[in-house]
């Protein structure tokens, strides 16, 4: 059974490409076939992160227009069999291709691959539309930040409005030392706002940054971010990972009432 | 008490789970705070035209969750606080 599997956002710069480009790499390593395509139709990116800007030919659009078979316009990834990217184009615009191409070309691509992942643009228009259109799975991806929050949840009730049953969290971008001091919001707190199950959580590291100037994606690799990545899709593939604990905020007052209640058990003890 | 409040002063990541809190629940019936407020005083006015209450401590809010389910979900309430002073007169 192959699952068709939408990364998106609403706002802008939280990681959409980083995860579709690192949970397609991890699910490519566990042995699945799996297909990137770039639904950012006039600002592509997923190629330059996945590093294969170079071997361009057909996009999405030549695709869906007709002019090339489907099998042309997907580039295969030397470093991991079983990778397919389908860039998308450059040159065109978001309303050039209809929800129901999208529909047609996710399920032609079903035959072929166990997994078929779309990086979706950022925004609610059009190209969120068709993005979505096929999908049977949306990761939403947000960082703990209050503007991306809200777009986050405004997302969430675009998919239920068009009917996309199986919705998780990724939680991009945490910072451990902030959430302790109490400056940054917690795993509990975001999903207590946001009401959907948490897939993963990936915490803020430069690797990121240092992997996407090589253009190499780092999933599995001896990082905080790769394994993260990794978890999330041991967790796709069905299996229960334990989700990392990154502490709640630890302020002066719940440390002073911390320690007069250690105190207590100290005494009692 | 100034003592006392820089103890219980509120962390930067409390205040952002408060705001979102407030502006989610706006966002997601498409109501602002100050319609919140109009439907409030309209609501006064039609009750204490039958009964006595008192309009100044009175609370009207959406509550993310009510028992009213459609589409399997659980619908969006508005909820109303109103007390009521005297039901004899």
């Amino acid at each position: 059974m192959s699952e068709v599997i939408v990364v998106t956002s609403g706002k802008g710069g939280v990681g959409k490409t980083t995860t579709s480009a690192n949970v397609g790499t991890g699910l490519a390593e566990m042995g699945k076939s799996v297909v990137l395509i770039d639904a950012d139709i006039g600002l592509r990116n997923l190629d330059v992160v996945m590093g294969l800007e170079n071997r361009i030919v057909y996009n999405l659009v030549d695709v869906i227009e007709g002019n090339c078979r489907l099998k042309q316009a997907l580039i295969k990834d030397k470093r991991h069999a079983g990778l397919y990217l389908m860039p998308a184009a450059q040159t065109r615009d978001k309303n050039c291709i209809t929800p129901g191409q999208m529909v047609k070309l996710t399920d032609s691509l079903r035959e072929q691959f166990d997994y078929i992942i779309l990086d979706c643009p950022a925004g609610i228009e059009q190209g969120f539309q068709n993005a979505i259109a096929g999908a049977d799975h949306a990761l939403v991806v947000t960082t703990p930040e209050v503007s991306a929050i809200r777009d986050a949840d405004r997302i969430i009730g675009l998919l239920e409005a068009n009917e996309i049953k199986k919705v998780d969290l990724v939680l991009n971008r945490l910072r451990q030392d902030l959430i302790r001091r109490g400056e940054m919001m917690t795993v509990d707190d975001v999903l207590d706002i946001l009401g959907i199950p948490l897939l993963g959580v990936v915490p803020d590291d430069e690797n990121v940054v240092i992997a996407t100037n090589q253009g190499e994606p780092l999933v599995g690799k001896n990082s905080d971010a790769g394994q993260a990545f990794y978890n999330i899709c041991k967790r796709l593939e069905g299996k229960e990972v334990p989700f990392r604990d990154f502490g709640k905020s630890v302020t002066i007052w719940t440390r002073f009432s911390g320690l007069f209640k250690k105190n207590l058990q100290e005494e009692r003890a | 008490m100034r003592f006392f409040s820089f103890f219980k002063r509120k962390t930067s990541s409390q205040i952002a789970k408060d705001r979102l809190k407030i502006l989610l629940i706006s966002d997601r019936v498409n109501c602002s705070p100050e319609m919140m407020e109009l439907i409030k005083n309209d609501i006064a006015q039609v009750i204490s035209k039958y009964m006595k209450i008192d309009a100044a401590s009175m609370e009207v809010q959406i509550a993310k969750t009510g028992n009213s389910v459609r589409n399997g979900k659980k619908m969006p309430v508005l909820y109303a606080n109103i007390p009521i002073l005297d039901l004899r007169s």
